[in-house]
């Protein structure tokens, strides 16, 4: 299942399914949706990624692990080249979306195609609707007819929209702070993106608003591809099918994570996820 | 150390002592069969008793440490492996009375002749139980498939010994219930042998991460 360059590639069965199915090498699997190849990441002259090779598998949640520090946010921003409005932040390496080259696309369609939810709740200083509608208002993707609809839609996918279905002109920050992380989701999928990256999506939210998230992650992999960066190594048990664990800049193990949090190959995965480390 | 270790450390302390009983209760009891000595089965009771006591508390524990200390990798596999080794380990002391009592039974019926190879079983499986107890405290992989490779051989002896069995109701009819007692003495030896290989499964589970039950590997693959 782990190529000699160290990546994994999954044979999609079925898309839609909950349960968690081993990657298998297969000359016919379906191509990963990313593929990382030799990535380093520099702040200035201090590297933070060394050599990075990493499939993000197709309608899966992939899950990182590591301690604070570790590059595993810095590793979520390359994904959609969030890292280019960081000063002085340069990637080298390949980074491919559906086999193309991520980096000569255009930027602005990158991040449509790869939307991002970050740790703290950001919803913009509008009404519910409004922020929903943002995007696909900027993008010019909702004819006036539409907009609703869309806006419902994306709601009904971020399980939010029982919840705000009658205040949807209300302030944003009026909602609680689960409901605002589910407000972003909810804003990140109006404009229907191939792959959402999660940088600690539930940190900050109470175990009722977390078990929320989680359920609406699984039927989030039917429609798109999830990246998730979790400090909560239970959570990244829980949810993602395959886990990635960085320490000091570099993936030391990839694999399902049934592998990773039963019987991991490497020495510094077992002593991290066993609270070892250090 | 962790704290968590510390606690880890305590379980398998309470596992030794367990498996100290029950390796006591099995040699007590096949003693008693072979010498009927009532108060030697008076005493594997005695060991039951407290066996019995030992596994809620080691269940207790196990539990326990699953559901604060929510563990993964190496310490999840020590902990579902502590668990099944010590179902194991009880139903190896159930095994034990039952030979007892056989023993008891055996003492109220006219003397029989030979006690065929059943102490010669009784040897294999004990020193089983001693090695697959040893592959836990050691975490040796190399000893505990030595353990799966001997239940072959108690098998075997434990066909042999039924055909013997069979073949001394035949010649005397009148002694069928204590070669009936022997024969469940047999088989209970036999199945004191399945646990031990059970454990000594669990053993590599718990050191390699592999799961050799039933094959499993070979069906993996």
């Amino acid at each position: 299942m782990v190529t000699s360059t160290g990546m994994i590639s999954m044979e999609i069965t079925d898309p839609a399914t909950r349960t968690r199915e081993a990657p298998k090498a297969s000359a016919g699997a379906v191509g990963p949706k990313l593929r990382v190849s030799g990535l380093n990441f520099y702040y200035g002259k201090k590297q933070a990624l060394f050599d990075v090779d990493l499939d993000v598998p197709a309608n899966r949640i992939t899950g990182l692990i590591g301690p604070s520090g570790c590059g595993k946010s810095t590793f979520l921003r390359t994904l959609n080249r969030m890292y280019e409005t960081v000063q002085h932040g340069r990637a080298e390496g390949r980074l491919e979306l559906d086999g193309e080259n991520l980096m000569e696309l255009d930027a602005i369609s990158v991040r449509r195609r790869v939307g991002m939810v970050f740790q703290k709740s950001n919803p913009f200083p509008k009404s519910i609707f409004d922020n929903v509608a943002f995007g696909l208002r900027v993008n010019g993707l909702a004819r006036r007819g539409t907009l609703h609809e869309a806006v419902e839609r994306s709601l009904r996918r971020a399980a939010l929209w029982d919840e705000v279905k009658d205040l949807l002109h209300a302030s944003a920050y009026k909602l609680s702070g689960g409901q605002q992380q589910r407000l972003c989701i909810a804003r990140a999928l109006a404009v229907d993106p191939e792959v959402l990256l999660l940088d600690e999506p539930c940190s900050a939210l109470d175990p009722i608003a977390t078990a929320k998230i989680e359920e609406l992650l699984f039927d989030l992999k039917k429609q798109c591809t999830v990246v998730l960066v979790t400090h909560n190594m239970q959570q990244a048990a829980r949810v993602a099918d395959v886990t990635g664990f960085f320490l000091l800049g570099r993936l030391i193990e990839f694999n399902t994570t049934e592998v990773i949090f039963k019987t991991p190959a490497r020495r510094e995965t077992e002593d991290y996820i066993t609270g070892r480390f250090g | 150390m962790r704290h968590f270790d510390e606690e880890l450390e305590e379980l398998k302390s309470k596992l030794l002592e367990m498996s100290g009983l029950v390796e006591s209760a099995i040699s007590t009891s096949v003693t008693a069969l072979t010498s009927l000595d009532r108060q030697l089965c008076e005493r594997v009771f005695e060991y039951e008793d407290r066996i019995n006591i030992m596994e809620i508390e080691i269940d207790d524990m196990a539990t326990r440490l699953l559901a604060l200390q929510q563990p993964m990798a190496s310490d999840l596999r020590f902990l579902t492996s502590a668990i099944k080794i010590n179902n194991d380990l009880e139903r190896m002391g159930d095994l034990a009375v039952k030979i007892a009592k056989r023993a008891l039974d055996l003492m109220d019926l006219p003397p029989v002749k030979p006690l065929v190879d059943i102490p010669e079983m009784a040897r294999l499986a004990e020193s089983m139980l001693h090695k697959c107890l040893d592959s836990f405290v050691r975490r040796d992989s190399a000893l505990a498939r030595e353990v799966l490779v001997s239940d072959d051989g108690v098998d075997d002896t434990r066909v042999e010994i039924f055909r013997v069995l069979i073949r001394a109701m035949q010649a005397e009819p009148a002694n069928i219930p204590q070669y009936v007692d022997l024969m469940s003495v047999a088989r209970s030896l036999e199945r004191i042998a399945d646990h031990a290989t059970n454990i000594a499964e669990d053993v590599l589970f718990l050191t390699e991460g592999i799961d050799v039950r039933h094959h499993a590997e070979t069906r993996k693959s």
